[in-house]
């Protein structure tokens, strides 16, 4: 049985797509086959993230309308023989995404796909909404900063309340913290919020840190998730999030010593 | 000493300032009472209903909000009477 994952956020801007892009690059390089679905109908971007933009002839609303099949819709990744994207429209807007027919894609994708990663649009909209209805997991995109950490709030709110799981009451979807954008060096001195600090407001487990990365903008220009870059922090802090997703332990890096050494030093703790 | 005040003041950084706000905010909007938007517009109505029954107010005259702080909300009730206000009675009497 596949399993649904969404990645949103509430906020936008957080990284989302980024975090969609590279995610799903890493469940298909460690051999589950993967879709990567782009709900952001109006103004699709994972196209351009997973450098497709070009190969795009139908997408994820022509294929609720019966306008064209799933086959002709996806996407082979050219990197990657597992992963295939379904891209959004650019044209029509969120209204078109039909309960009914998301359901139905997603049934469909669930016969051949191990992994289907929802791309979610920002916002609690009918487009978000949709995009994690359907949701086994749920990737929390948040940065350390305070709208984005109270919209994320909300959508744990959302997902406890208004997801299938949520109103046939099954088990819950499961919740997953990914804090991007992370600077060390401003949290040590005390000018962004900590990952003890995120972590304890929204009380959800850790799947990862992303440090704030140039890495990510040259990702975003060649059309190359930034996951392939394995030297680059960001790249290697998003493999070791797929690795914990797929359930190895493996400890969180690029979160610095530094502060502890800073609170050691000076007595800091500024709580 | 400037030396450990200067990394001192630097831990006291604006995110602790942060956390404490957050704290707050999502305390409340995760608790049932916490949906003002709901409830606030009817009350308004009902409270211009009643003090009706007494005296001639416009609806614009009662202004209701709400001030949520660290431990408490306060809820603060404003209603400005006209200047000669007539009660209801002398009227129907
Ligand atoms: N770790 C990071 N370091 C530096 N820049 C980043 C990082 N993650 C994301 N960004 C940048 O942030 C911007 C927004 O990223 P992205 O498009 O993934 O966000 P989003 O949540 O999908 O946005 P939207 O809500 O509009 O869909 C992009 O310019 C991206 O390059
Ligand atoms: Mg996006």
């Amino acid at each position: 049985m596949a399993k649904i994952v969404v990645v949103t956020s509430g906020k936008g801007g957080v990284g989302k797509t980024t975090t969609s892009a590279s995610f799903a690059t890493g469940l298909a390089m460690r051999g589950h086959k993967t879709v990567v679905i782009d709900f952001d109908v109006g103004l699709r971007n994972l196209d351009l993230i997973m450098n497709c933009e070009r190969r795009v002839v139908y997408d994820l609303i022509n294929v609720i309308k019966e306008e064209a099949t799933l086959k002709q819709a996806l996407i082979k990744d050219k990197r990657c023989d597992n992963l295939f994207i379904l891209p959004a429209s650019q044209t029509r807007d969120k209204d078109t995404l039909t309960m009914e027919g998301v359901q139905r894609v997603l049934n469909e994708l669930a016969h051949d796909f191990d992994m289907i990663v929802c791309d979610s649009p920002a916002g609690i909209e009918r487009g978000a909404l949709m995009a994690l209805y359907f949701a086994d997991e749920a990737i929390v995109v948040t940065n350390p900063e305070v709208s984005s950490v109270r919209d994320s709030d909300r959508i744990l709110g959302i997902l406890q309340s208004k997801s299938l799981r949520a109103e046939t009451g099954e088990e819950p979807i499961k919740e997953h913290l990914l804090l991007t954008r992370y600077d060390p060096t401003r949290v040590s001195t005390g000018q962004m919020l900590s990952v003890e600090d995120v972590q304890e407001i929204l009380a959800i487990p850790l799947l990862g840190v992303i440090p704030e990365s140039k890495t990510v903008l040259h990702a975003s220009n060649e059309g190359v998730p930034v996951i392939w870059n394995a030297e680059s922090a960001a790249g290697a802090a998003y493999s070791d999030a797929v690795a914990r997703f797929l359930g190895e332990q493996i400890e969180h890096r690029f979160i610095t010593e530094k502060k502890g050494f800073f609170k050691r030093m000076f007595g800091g703790g500024s709580k | 000493m400037r030396f450990l005040d200067y990394f001192r003041s630097k831990n006291k950084g604006t995110a602790s300032i942060a956390k404490e706000r957050l704290q707050i905010i999502v305390a409340h909007e995760r608790s049932d009472t916490s949906k003002p938007a709901d409830y606030i517009g009817q009350l308004q109505q009902d409270i211009v209903e009643v003090i009706r029954k007494y005296v001639n107010i416009a609806q614009e005259d009662v202004i209701v909000s709400l001030d949520r702080s660290d431990s408490c909300s306060v809820l603060e009730l404003n209603v400005t009477l006209p200047d000669h206000y007539q009660p209801r009675e002398q009227k129907s009497a």
